[in-house]
């Protein structure tokens, strides 16, 4: 029975840390890899169009902290978790979610990152891991383009419930420096760029209307309802 | 009046959203050429803001509000949206629909928009330029307008995903084969060019938070298109022209290759096709030199 050696050996080093290989074989998704995973060169490509000659690329830095990897504590799982996500809009279809891995492998982030696997996010929120999903820096490398929500065979809408994720993870006060620039250039100016005065005289060089003015007294009022105006502003609405 | 009426009436507001003012105005100056003259009489959005998804991530209720308000605006004028940018056309649409279907949700952001004056009530639509010109202006009447058929162009397309994604919510074209902007090159007399993950994202929204990837998504579809012998690609979408346009120079450094391939909006090559002169098209803001690819296409009416 050749499958019984291997599990023999991986046996052996259960003498030294008995507890790790047993979370390791509880959820062996999460588990630290054997060998260190290799930094490559070169970027993946994809195995349908090999490209004749690869080119040179500079070396990738670590992306993240790869918090999804560590052990996982017995205590790290909230059962309530995918109850709440399941309340929200877009997060309904969580618990149908087989892990076939659909997302992930039509993941066009999936192909050049070495840590951002959407099927790891949603296998988080399943198990209710909150503390880890919601602190993992590979939350924010999705690029909402809805590859994975459209052919999830289970309809899970995996961007959606990755943004449930993320209002979730500000609401704890984690959130890449570019949402708050983001979000006070739509409280100042009421869109997410600060456009430059020559730009906007450009526009009249061009024959281009003014832009319209906007009405920044409704964005605060907005902003205040939906506690949007906190985040940004740092302040009590 | 109807949704349905105000489709048949040439008039739309013309949401610019932020991206397009802010960096991308060739698109905007082609556009506004181009559907004044297949007879859309744009009107300007006082007051709009933006549509909200860049910073659903952060409070999606605030999305919520913003594309409402948008809606609002709109509802009282009485005039439907065309707005450039896939994203605020993508989430103006999803917003007006999950706000019509979904009582509770509609109430819930009715009280905040209160506060502001203003009711979400869903009597107008919003479509993004590529659903207005197959749906509301015709291929036929596009056709028509043809002067100077651009038959020795070869030119591949990237849509952008928001083009038609999640197509639930969008509702136009099919993501997985899409046919709308490819009809839109043909009828130009261009040849069109199919290659490789032609509907993969070029990785545009997380370029501020990672800007690598992004650059090595692009760089895959610019081999794949240069594989594929494309000579000018099309965009319909300002930031993934930002991407193919303003960072393939960086792209061709970072990687040591050559790519050399003008990225035009979609409305900068209709508007080749039916006349304009490069000028008007703002073809000069583009980073990658087009001039080869304008004497190809206007080569027919300077010889005659």
């Amino acid at each position: 029975m050749p499958q019984t050696a291997p599990r023999k050996r991986k046996a052996e080093p259960k003498k030294k840390s008995l507890k790790a290989t047993k979370k390791a074989e509880l959820v062996p998704e999460f588990a630290p890899p054997q060998t260190p995973v290799p930094t490559p060169t070169l970027p993946p490509l994809p195995a349908s169009t090999p490209l004749p000659q690869p080119p040179k690329v500079e070396e990738k830095p670590p992306e993240t902290t790869l918090v999804e990897m560590a052990p996982i504590r017995a205590d790290e799982f909230d059962p309530y978790f995918k109850v709440e996500i399941g309340k929200m809009h877009g997060g309904e279809k969580l618990k149908l979610c087989f892990q076939c891995g659909t997302c992930t492998s039509d993941c066009p982030i999936a192909r050049f990152s070495n840590s951002y696997r959407p099927r790891h996010i949603i296998r988080m929120a399943q198990l209710g891991l909150r503390d880890r999903v919601l602190s993992s820096e590979t939350l924010w490398l999705c690029a909402s383009c809805f590859t994975c929500t459209d052919r999830c065979p289970q309809d899970v809408e995996v961007a959606s419930v990755i943004r449930i994720l993320r209002n979730a993870a500000v609401k704890r006060g984690i959130m890449p420096p570019i949402f708050k620039e983001l979000g006070a250039s739509i409280l100042d100016t009421c869109i997410a760029y600060q456009i430059p005065e020559l730009r906007l005289k450009k526009r009249g060089e061009a024959g281009l209307p003014p832009l319209p003015k906007g009405n920044p007294e409704a964005m605060a009022k907005l902003a205040k309802a939906t506690g949007f105006w906190s985040t940004v502003r740092g302040e009590a609405a | 009046m109807t949704a349905a009426e105000q489709g048949s009436s040439s008039k739309r507001l013309l949401f610019l959203g932020c991206a397009v003012p802010y960096r991308v105005s060739s698109y905007e100056i082609s556009a506004r050429r181009v559907l004044s003259k297949l007879g859309i009489d744009l009107v300007e959005m006082p007051e709009y803001n933006c549509c909200g998804l860049p910073i659903d991530p952060v409070n999606h209720e605030m999305m919520l509000a913003l594309a409402a308000r948008n809606l609002c605006l709109a509802e009282k004028q009485g005039i439907s949206i065309v707005a450039l940018c896939p994203g605020c056309a993508g989430t103006l649409r999803k917003v007006n629909k999950k706000l019509k279907e979904d009582k509770a949700l509609r109430e819930k952001i009715n009280g905040y928009l209160k506060e502001t004056g203003l009711e979400f009530r869903g009597t107008v639509e919003a479509k993004h330029i590529l659903q207005l010109l197959v749906e509301d202006v015709g291929l036929e009447k596009i056709k028509n307008a043809v002067r100077n058929p651009l038959t020795e162009l070869s030119v591949a397309e990237h849509a952008g995903c928001h083009v038609s994604r999640p197509a639930k919510d969008v509702g136009f074209d099919d993501p997985e084969n899409p046919e709308m902007l490819k009809k839109l090159i043909e009828v130009t007399g261009a040849r069109y060019i199919e290659y490789t993950d032609k509907t993969a994202c070029c990785g545009a929204p997380i370029a501020g938070v990672n800007d690598r990837i992004p650059l090595q998504l692009t760089r895959e579809k610019l081999h794949h298109m240069k594989e594929a012998a494309a000579k000018v690609l099309v965009t319909v979408c300002p930031f993934c022209h930002m991407m193919f346009d303003t960072n393939q120079l960086r792209i061709e450094k970072m990687f040591n290759e050559d790519f050399k391939i003008p990225v035009l909006h979609y409305p900068q090559l209709l508007g080749l096709a039916m006349g304009l002169s490069p000028e008007e098209l703002a073809l000069k803001e583009l980073r990658v030199d087009p001039s080869l690819m304008i004497s190809l296409a206007t080569r027919k009416t300077e010889g005659n």
